[in-house]
């Protein structure tokens, strides 16, 4: 093979931080210094901050990719960008530090395996970066990295960075935060992102660009209960596979044996697995992530939003869902208002029953006497479905544990669901 | 003896698998009538692979549908007739000189191929009522690329609203349209032209033979090499001469440009691509340069 084997592992983390923390500078720097940028892409960067007139090569314009985005000087949406390292290959969901920063931190934070929060060495933590904690850890994400950056404006500091470290491990001792690291970089210069500084003589830990190359996160997958939700059944009828009825889906938790008695929800049949095909190879056991193809030993009655799972170890069907729900459009969420809900391959139509309380994300206040949510709210909700929903609590599993709903008027994705229990 | 967690591992090229066939089996799954739009490129050629694999023991569940530019590489379209023909899919082809003809595009003389191809793909999704049309899009590719979804809603006019993105969220896509509107799905988003390679290399892949290293008559326009052929007429000044050379991507024969390489193995494509300082579409695609916004316009239009 050549240069990289596509052997190494992926991961994918989101960055958050204010305005004006230098995020598009490290994130810059990350691209640059594992050789991601290319030479077409920083002439364009070059000659845009001289027609601009500014005097530097201003590295936000590689992030900031739309007409509309460099009009103003803005960044509108997540946007995912790539780099990889002789180990890792990365996936960074860039989500804006200003407008609409909850729904857009919520969408780059589902698919994270770590957080990146930047805070300013001069200003510590601000409002903005505490919100981007709270979200971090209501979304799971289970690693989480506070760079302290502008290092060098302080004075490299050590009291400083001692000072915002004792500071945030106190707010975090309220949050769910399996695994915190705290670095002080300077991302204009690239201190501790990528080598070690010689300024920070007092720091022991390791640079950026080492931890995200190290951080272990082969462990945060359920490897224990099995979860395999239907998404297509595949029925080749042809006279080579005249009989094949194979069950096609992505494993979401556990491990799926070839022999493994299994319960089908939400019928409550019960079978044995005949076979797990993987493209044109059998193999005799699946995990997460993989897309595979299982086959029954029973010609049991198997279609897309059913769940296969082990007998003794399944979900319990629910139609009463209680969840953490992130509000995403102008029109606010109100009791008795229907939607139409996606949870895994499943989909139906769901009632707002009660929002029980609004979570205020900076003082985590629960204020009861809400009684909607508004564009960019957290609020703790009860939901009515029309189909049972194959569930678990979002923080055993994040993908049997979310939802989306829909406005079905629009079309549009109104909401965004984290189940803390079904009845 | 019980497993660990590193026993259960997957590499990321085998993680970038997994998402993609869970993408196409999803929009299988819930649109009406998809299509997988395929340019013969590598990308679509990846993007067959992992349908293939997706429905296997069953075939391809959608047609796929070439825009046909008039202007294609030969090694392209006998590529494509060699997948089509082992898959046993069904190929639909939307021309351009069609399109001309039928008065659906004007031909003035001065629009390029490539920006008539939009006219002509939006026109053949509405005439086959396709709900859903697959493209080989990777957000490395562009920046305009980089803010696009996985699933890329399209009114029924075929237009593009950035600011308008649905919020995508876990792995669960809306798929949920209006009459008329359709869905662009891009299962290698995240997929890197690297990855591609790997893949290609790992999978034993059939792609077009001029990505490889070989002797080609090429003139040089606007810095870059183009093939010399009555299609591309050649203006004052240039000369052709015969180079050693290769393709980073497969277009329209008069803007694709190629480079100087005696690469003529996969592992000797992907070491250099790795060492590659100039993305394949700065190096080699004509149709990117009209303006620093170009694809995000056409994609606006409706490109894909």
């Amino acid at each position: 093979m050549g240069a990289t084997d596509g052997q190494m592992d992926l991961l994918r983390f989101a960055t958050a931080g204010s305005v004006d923390d230098g995020k598009s500078t490290l994130i810059g720097r990350l691209l640059f210094d594992s050789k991601s940028i290319f030479a077409d892409q920083l002439e364009a960067v070059e000659k845009t901050s001289t027609d601009k007139g500014h005097g530097y090569v201003d590295l936000s314009l590689l992030t900031d990719g739309l007409r509309s985005e460099r009009e103003q000087g803005i960044t509108i949406d997540v946007a995912y960008r790539y780099f990889a390292t002789p180990t890792r290959k990365f996936i960074i969901a860039d989500t804006p530090g200003h407008v609409q920063y909850t729904r857009n931190m919520v969408t780059g934070a589902s698919t994270a395996d770590l957080g990146l929060v930047l805070v300013d060495a001069r200003h510590g933590l601000t409002e903005q970066s505490r919100r981007h904690a709270v979200l971090l850890s209501l979304l799971r994400v289970p690693h989480l990295v506070l760079c302290i950056n502008k290092m060098d404006l302080v004075d490299w500091s050590e009291e400083t960075y001692e000072k915002i470290h004792a500071e945030f491990t106190q707010f975090a001792t309220k949050l769910n935060i399996p695994d915190l690291e705290v670095i002080p970089i300077s991302a204009l210069n690239g201190d501790n992102v990528v080598d070690r500084s010689e300024n920070t003589p007092w720091y022991h830990g390791p640079t950026l660009m080492h931890h995200l190359e190290h951080v272990h996160v082969a462990s945060d997958r359920d490897l224990v209960d099995t979860r395999f939700p239907v998404q297509y059944v595949v029925r080749p009828k042809s006279d080579e596979h005249h009989d094949y009825r194979g069950y096609a889906g992505q494993i979401a938790g556990g491990v799926l044996k070839k022999g493994d008695e299994v319960i089908v929800l939400p019928s409550g049949m019960t079978s044995k697995i005949e076979a797990i095909d993987l493209f044109d190879q059998e193999v005799d056991e699946a995990f997460p992530p993989m897309s595979v193809t299982v086959r029954l030993e029973d010609d049991v009655d198997v279609s897309r939003g059913d769940m296969i799972a082990r007998v003794k170890n399944a979900p319990k069907p629910s139609q009463d869902i209680d969840a953490m729900v992130c509000w995403m459009t102008n029109e606010p969420l109100r009791p008795r208002q229907k939607l139409a809900i996606k949870h895994t391959t499943r989909t139906g139509r769901t009632m707002v029953k009660d929002i029980q309380y609004r979570l205020d994300v900076n003082s985590l206040h629960r204020d009861q006497e809400a009684g909607e949510l508004g564009l960019n709210e957290i609020g703790r909700v009860q939901l009515r479905t029309t189909v049972p929903l194959l569930c678990d609590p979002y923080s055993k599993n994040r993908t049997t544990g979310s939802f989306i709903l829909i406005d079905e008027a629009t079309g549009v994705t109104v909401g965004a669901g984290m189940i803390n229990s079904g009845s | 003896m019980t497993n660990t967690h590193a026993d259960y591992q997957l590499s990321q090229l085998d993680q970038l698998e997994a998402e993609s066939i869970h993408i196409f089996r999803e929009v299988a799954a819930e649109f009406e009538k998809p299509v997988l739009m395929f340019s013969g490129g590598k990308d679509s050629i990846v993007m067959l692979r992992l349908a293939e694999k997706a429905f296997y023991p069953a075939k391809i569940p959608f047609p796929i549908m070439q825009v046909d530019t008039g202007l294609d590489f030969p090694e392209v379209m006998e590529t494509r007739d060699n997948w089509v023909n082992r898959l046993g899919v069904r190929l639909v082809v939307a021309s351009i000189d069609d399109a001309i003809a039928r008065g659906v595009v004007v031909d003035d003389g001065k629009t390029s191929r490539n920006r008539m191809q939009t006219a002509t793909l939006l026109d053949a999704i509405e005439e086959n009522g396709f709900t859903a049309a697959f493209g080989g899009g990777r957000r490395d590719e562009e920046k305009a690329r980089a803010k696009e979804r996985v699933y890329s809603h399209r009114d029924e006019f075929g237009q593009w609203d950035p600011k308008m993105q649905r919020p995508e969220l876990w792995s669960l896509y809306n798929g949920r349209l209006h009459a008329g509107e359709h869905m662009r799905i891009f299962p290698i988003s995240n997929w890197t032209e690297l990855d591609i390679w790997d893949y290609i290399g790992r999978e034993g892949i059939e792609i077009p033979s001029i990505y490889f290293s070989h002797q080609r008559r090429v003139f040089e326009r606007d810095g870059m090499l183009m093939t010399e052929t009555p299609l591309n007429p050649m203006r004052d000044g240039e000369v052709a001469e015969e180079r050693t050379v290769r393709f980073r991507t497969c277009g329209d024969i008069t803007l694709t440009g190629c480079v100087e390489s005696t690469a003529s193995t996969i592992d000797e494509i992907i070491d250099e691509v790795a060492a590659a300082r100039v993305t394949e579409r700065g190096a080699t695609r004509g149709d990117d340069r009209f303006s620093e916004a170009a694809m995000e316009d056409r994609k606006k239009e409706g490109y894909f």
